[in-house]
């Protein structure tokens, strides 16, 4: 058998990225005549619009066009789900860094040029900016109406509790620093007709703004992405602005028109991984065991709602992570802000839910002098319950596997060795201390709107049999065309090096969803591999009846066909197929079976199953300074089985170290609003300032396995998504590090994160 | 363009790119070399990520020959590097690196085999400072830290390294095919004999300090340009024009280390790597903040005369030759004045340079029986991050008394400088807790930091007082502590 699911394969485009020649947008050579694009930016954080002197700007050399808000023929809107986000900005200045005009030059220095002339052109009445969630929440300032999930009585609970503690924590955004920026490149075609190369995880949802932005149908757009360079839900929602603006410009001037950010302008433009404020009241008992928690969930969602909705409600669903929480009542707000329109990243407010209730678990072994792994244990969900356990919004907790990972996890890191090593160490060394933390994750795996759990897929088998597979995922360097690939080859019992993805389309697949909420390979691989099918039962049933066989007679493997007791070549089968007029090409559809939702009651059950994983960090921290160096970190982590054990250690160990640096270094500044030329500016703009993990930070002991069990549900292959979940591992570092502090202090430590040095040092003087 | 300079002929930049000498009239000044490759060249292999030096994924290879005409190969930021400063160099992209017949380059390979890229795009640029490091240290056996000090200027968002480094030890430890150096050497050595270039953009690189002196004086508006690591940022971030460069990298003279008496003479053109290798060797202290001073494609063209000429108030240079009691010497003309670092400063982003009057070498005195250093950088992360506060301090303690004191600061005012109040407190003292406390109390009358985006102003006095204790753990005559119990980064 040609097995080619479940092996280590590299990426299908790395031969490519190591010589440079795997093309990205901005790659792709340039149609003659290609003009450039810029954005002029809000040079206030809060304000009434006066006026543009869009002359001036025209007047710049090498500026062909200016335009701004009021020039698109249709809708000047780009938000995703709620249309309250401007493509540029008209009447109210929202954020510093909103986009105002935009300016169409010969090159795209000339267009940078007359763009950065906005603080001179724009005329402003400066407006009281808010900054911080918790003012906008105090001023009554949300993007949405507030969330909330309840299960039974928190109150009572809370009162009846034998012991109670409070918890306040500020935890910072993430900016997505995907290395590749955005951008956009718009060609114009016949009868008005646009093609838009774009940079994007949505490229139907970028299809179908630029069609209202410029009062077309969306027949008229087309959207292609072969790859980029890092997405991390950056690019799923706010691509659109970029291709809105580059699609106007081409429009406008009959000529193609590129938009490629400037670093900088990427970071004051786009927004991030929402930032958190928690407020949390839990009752335990004397084995720490919670028996009502009560909590406000405030996000900063930025000046516009964007995906700030879904946001929250996946933090909400995240608050109990792995543990039952009898009697809960969570209040979620979107404070709305005047700061950059906070977007996906990776994990999609999950993280951010799931680390309150671990701060928790961590703030109940300190208050009861137990260890942290202990109270885990203690709350983690069981299954076998009558009646069985649910989550607070109420979906059955089947197939947990954490019990077991945990354990597995707490010997193969050698944990209770460690935890006295610790002890030791600390108890000798006066300056340096150690933290040790083990934490686990449970995520949610399906887009918690139901309809978006649907996706389709292509296949073509050309006459010399080589097959081509065009799906509505997009590639962002996780590997999912790799794992697609894999599958159709194992359908049709090729080779891999017989598949090829091509570039994402939406002239092939339409309406498709975002490549988001890790469902890519769930959703686009079932897709392709019912297209796969279709096609393999139609070359058997023809096969069968060619050479007089039953159609189970007919096996395909190892690039060969089985026709009973003869073999021939698959290009053989392929050749007679058409010369029989059989349809070579096929298309597969997949929606995620099972799925519930309602959205008023947040109740229902969203999730097709869940990912687990858990890990343990050791860290050094040094009460001096501050600073921290993590010693070793184990993860053990749950992805089903796997289609492709290479890629997902690469996706776990890459979540890790990204959701490390959210947690430590990655530190997002604003210069406060205090009236100065740079009131409201993201001062951590650049990565000179915005510090995202080297190769020094990854562990020197770096010990990641997968915890190999197929998916109790039929997922492809019996697989599990694995973009976002291990987001969710290096929570242990931070957990570490506050532990590290509670060994200096002996108290509860209120470290916030990041946990820069300074927030350290705070921590240990507070 | 003064009398003088329009005798002089203007040529082309010529440099070695792709096997052969290519020759650019009309270079303009500021073109960046990355943009001249993926604009001009259509060679879009290298890639821009930040236009700011700072994330590595347009890093290419420069070689240039050293003092004994070998070539040297260096790790660059291609965005940040103005094309007519390539002149007399070699230029080697990721497109350089599979064999003629396809083959990947061993570093490719390893790249590919331990599964070291996922979205590909800051892949090029890991490519290429590996094989910066697979040319110049195979042989030497680098470890797995060694490699990741190399990598420490490449970011990468997905793979969290460990693919990444896993590559390097493999592709470091195996026989493959190294560069033909020959021809490279021998056209460098051809482009060498040519005149110092002035081009019609006025970009002018003098090949003598003599040359040097003259031009400072005829275009005092001019701009001098070492390593470009602060200019090339005013081009693509600022649109700054600047219309007369003086590039120092061709002269010989200024990039010479050598030891004159008891003092350490390092020419202000010399490299950051070079110039902190010499130091280390004799404060061996220093190995730490050398890596994590910028990182290796700021270090190899960066200069530490060009770190201290800037002045920037939180450059990691000066607070520590502050420290070590160092001189500038300056040149105007035929004229050379000394200055005491400290005296160097005004005010912030000022420093004493007459018009036409240039840096020409850091006088260090060498290590003094009876003194002590230590350095410390703070900042939020290990690598290639500016420091929220670096302290450097020197100790004449003798007889448990502190004879003499220099504590230099960078980060804690408008300029680096040193905490005048604090060593007061010390000098002459016994070096017990009773100073110490005396000398942080008083450092909290020497500065005002400011709050930014690095550290508040609290955070910054409280460290800067608590450096000063970490150095009192270590040296105090009773129990002294080892810095592997006073540092995380000490055991690394």
């Amino acid at each position: 058998m040609n097995i080619v699911v479940g092996k280590p394969l590299p990426h299908e485009s790395a031969h490519l990225h190591v010589q440079g020649s795997a093309p990205y947008t901005d790659d792709i050579p340039e149609r003659v005549g290609t003009l450039h694009a810029a954005l002029g930016l809000s040079p206030v954080a809060h304000g009434r619009l006066l006026g543009v002197d869009v002359e001036r700007v025209r007047a710049q050399p090498g500026v062909v066009d200016v335009f701004t808000g009021t020039d698109f023929p249709g809708r000047n809107d780009c938000g995703p789900l709620i249309q309250d986000d401007p493509i540029l900005a008209i009447d109210t200045l929202r954020y510093r860094g909103q986009p105002v005009f935009a300016v169409v030059a010969r090159t795209r220095a000339q267009a940078r040029r007359a763009a950065a002339l906005a603080r001179e052109v724009i005329q402003a009445e400066p407006l009281t900016a808010i900054l911080h969630q918790r003012e906008a929440h105090a001023a009554g300032q949300h993007v949405i109406a507030p969330m909330q999930l309840c299960r039974g009585d928190a109150d009572q609970a809370l009162a009846n509790a034998p012991q109670r503690l409070q918890l306040a924590f500020e935890l910072g955004g993430q900016e997505q620093f995907y290395l590749e920026g955005q951008i956009s490149y718009a060609l114009p075609e016949e009868d008005g007709g646009l093609t838009l190369h774009c940079s994007t995880q949505h490229p139907s949802e970028m299809q179908h703004l630029v069609a209202h932005a410029l009062h077309r149908p969306n027949h008229a757009v087309r959207v292609l992405c072969r790859r980029m360079g890092g997405g991390f839900g950056g690019k799923e929602s706010q691509s659109a602005l970029f291709a809105c603006v580059a699609a106007l410009g081409a429009v406008r001037n009959r000529a193609p028109v590129k938009l490629r950010l400037d670093r900088d302008d990427d970071f004051l433009i786009t927004g991030r991984r929402h930032g958190f404020s928690f407020d949390i009241d839990a009752g335990f008992d004397e084995a720490g065991r919670i028996q009502g928690v009560r909590a406000t969930l405030i996000s900063n969602a930025g000046h516009s709602a964007d995906l700030s909705g879904p946001v929250l409600t996946r933090a909400l669903c995240h608050f109990d992570n792995a543990y039952w929480l009898p009697h809960v009542a969570l209040s979620g707000f979107a404070a709305r802000t005047n700061t950059q329109s906070n977007t996906a990243f990776r994990g999609f407010g999950g993280p951010q839910g799931a680390l309150a209730v671990e701060m928790l678990m961590d703030a109940i072994a300190r208050r009861l002098k137990l260890d942290p792994l202990a109270v885990r244990r203690a709350n983690l969900y069981q299954e076998g319950q009558t009646p069985p356990q649910t989550t607070p919004y109420g979906q059955t907790i089947e197939d947990f596997c954490l019990p077991d990972l945990m354990a597995r996890l707490e010997a193969s890191s050698d944990y209770a060795a460690r935890r006295a090593a610790v002890a030791a160490f600390n108890a000798s060394s006066p300056v340096l201390k150690k933290g040790l933390a083990l934490t686990p994750l449970k995520f949610g795996i399906s887009f918690n709107v139901v309809h978006l759990n649907q996706a389709g897929a292509l296949v073509h088998v050309y006459t010399d049999g080589s097959v081509l597979v065009n799906h509505g995922g997009t590639e962002m360097g996780q590997g999912l065309n790799t794992k697609v690939a894999q599958v159709v080859a194992q359908e049709l019992g090729l080779p891999l090096a017989a598949v090829r993805c091509s570039a994402t389309d939406t002239e092939k697949i339409a309406n498709t969803s975002a490549t988001a909420a890790s469902t890519g390979a769930d959703l686009n691989g079932k897709a392709a591999q019912a297209a796969a099918r279709s096609l393999r039962d139609r070359l058997s049933a023809f096969a069968a009846q060619a050479y007089g066989l039953a159609p189970d007679g007919v096996r395909f493997e190892a690039g060969e066909v089985v026709l009973g007791s003869q073999r021939i070549a698959w290009e053989e089968l392929v050749r007679q197929a058409y010369h029989a007029r059989v349809q070579l090409w096929s298309e597969g559809f997949y929606a995620t079976p099972g799925l519930s939702w309602d959205r008023a009651k947040l109740q229902g059950r969203p999730f097709y199953y869940f990912a687990h994983g858990a890990a343990v960090a050791e860290v050094l921290v040094d009460t001096l300074t501050g600073e921290h160096r993590v010693l070793r970190a184990d993860a053990l982590h749950d992805v089903g089985q796997s289609l492709n054990p290479a890629i997902d250690i690469g996706q776990v160990e890459g979540a890790f170290i990204q959701g490390m640096g959210w947690l430590t270094s990655e530190e997002l500044v604003w210069h406060p609003a205090d009236g100065s030329p740079k009131a409201g500016l993201l001062v951590t703009h650049a990565p000179s300032t915005y510090k995202i993990p080297t190769a020094n930070d990854c562990p020197a002991d770096f010990r990641v396995a997968l915890f190999d069990r197929p998916n109790a549900k039929d997922s492809i292959h019996r697989s599990k998504a694995v973009g976002e979940p291990p987001l969710l591992l290096p929570f242990a570092v931070f957990l570490a590090i506050k532990d590290a502090v509670a060994a200096a202090t002996g108290g509860e430590p209120t470290l916030m994160a990041p946990a820069t040095p300074e927030a350290v040092l705070k921590a240990l003087h507070t | 363009m003064p009398q003088d300079l329009s005798t002089q002929s203007i040529r082309p930049v010529r440099f070695w790119h792709r096997n052969a000498v290519v020759e650019l009239d009309g270079a303009p000044n500021t073109r960046t070399v990355l943009e001249w490759l993926r604009e001009d060249q259509q060679l879009c292999g290298t890639k821009e990520g930040c236009a700011e030096g700072d994330c590595g994924a347009c890093t290419v290879v420069l070689g240039e020959l050293d003092a004994q005409g070998r070539l040297q190969l260096k790790p660059v930021n291609s965005c940040i590097q103005f094309l007519p400063s390539l002149d007399g160099k070699a230029l080697f992209t990721v497109e350089d690196l599979a064999g003629a017949d396809g083959s990947l380059h061993p570093v490719q390979q390893a790249l590919v085999d331990c599964h070291g890229s996922q979205c590909g795009f800051c892949t090029p640029g890991f490519a290429m400072s590996l094989w910066q490091l697979y040319e110049e240290m195979k042989g030497t056996a680098p470890s797995r830290q060694g490699i990741a000090d190399g990598l420490a200027g490449n970011l990468c968002r997905c793979t969290g390294y460990r693919p990444i480094l896993d590559a390097g030890e493999k592709a470091l430890a195996q026989e493959g095919p190294l560069l033909d150096r020959e021809p490279v050497e021998t056209a460098l050595r051809e482009l060498a004999l040519g005149q110092p270039i002035h081009t019609e953009a006025g970009f002018h690189a003098p090949k003598t300090l003599g040359e040097l002196a003259q031009l400072r004086q005829d275009l005092p508006e001019a701009r001098l340009l070492a390593g470009g690591s602060d200019v090339g940022l005013w081009v693509t971030k600022q649109f700054k024009t600047l219309p007369q460069i003086i590039y120092l990298g061709q002269v010989r003279e200024l990039q010479t280390i050598e030891r004159v008496g008891d003092e350490l003479v390092i020419g202000a053109g010399a490299s950051l790597e070079a110039a902190w290798a010499e130091l280390a060797t004799h404060w061996p202290q220093l190995k730490e903040m050398g890596l994590r001073f910028a990182s290796p494609p700021i270090r190899s063209v960066g200069t530490l005369g060009g770190n201290i000429a800037n002045g920037s108030p939180i450059g990691d240079g000066a607070p520590v030759l502050m420290a070590l009691g160092a001189t500038v010497e300056l040149q105007r003309g035929e004229q050379l004045r000394r200055l005491p670092l400290q005296d160097f400063y005004l005010d912030y982003m000022k420093n004493a340079l007459q018009a036409g009057e240039f840096l020409r070498a850091l006088r260090v005195p060498l290590p003094l029986q009876g003194w002590r250093l230590s350095t410390h950088k703070i900042s939020k992360r290990f690598d290639s991050d500016i420091s929220a506060v670096c302290g450097a301090f020197a100790l004449h303690i003798e007889d448990g008394q502190v004879r003499e004191a220099r504590l230099a600061w960078g980060g804690m005012a408008a300029i680096v400088k040193r905490a005048a109040q604090a060593e007061a407190a010390l000098r002459g003292q016994p070096w017990n807790e009773a100073t110490l406390i005396q000398a942080q109390a008083a450092l909290a009358q020497d500065f005002k930091p400011l709050s930014d985006m690095r550290a508040s102003a609290a955070y910054r006095l409280q460290v800067a007082q608590n450096l000063l204790r970490r150095c009192w753990l270590e040296t105090r005559a009773e129990d002294p502590l080892p810095a592997s119990a006073l540092s995380v980064w000490e055991a690394r």
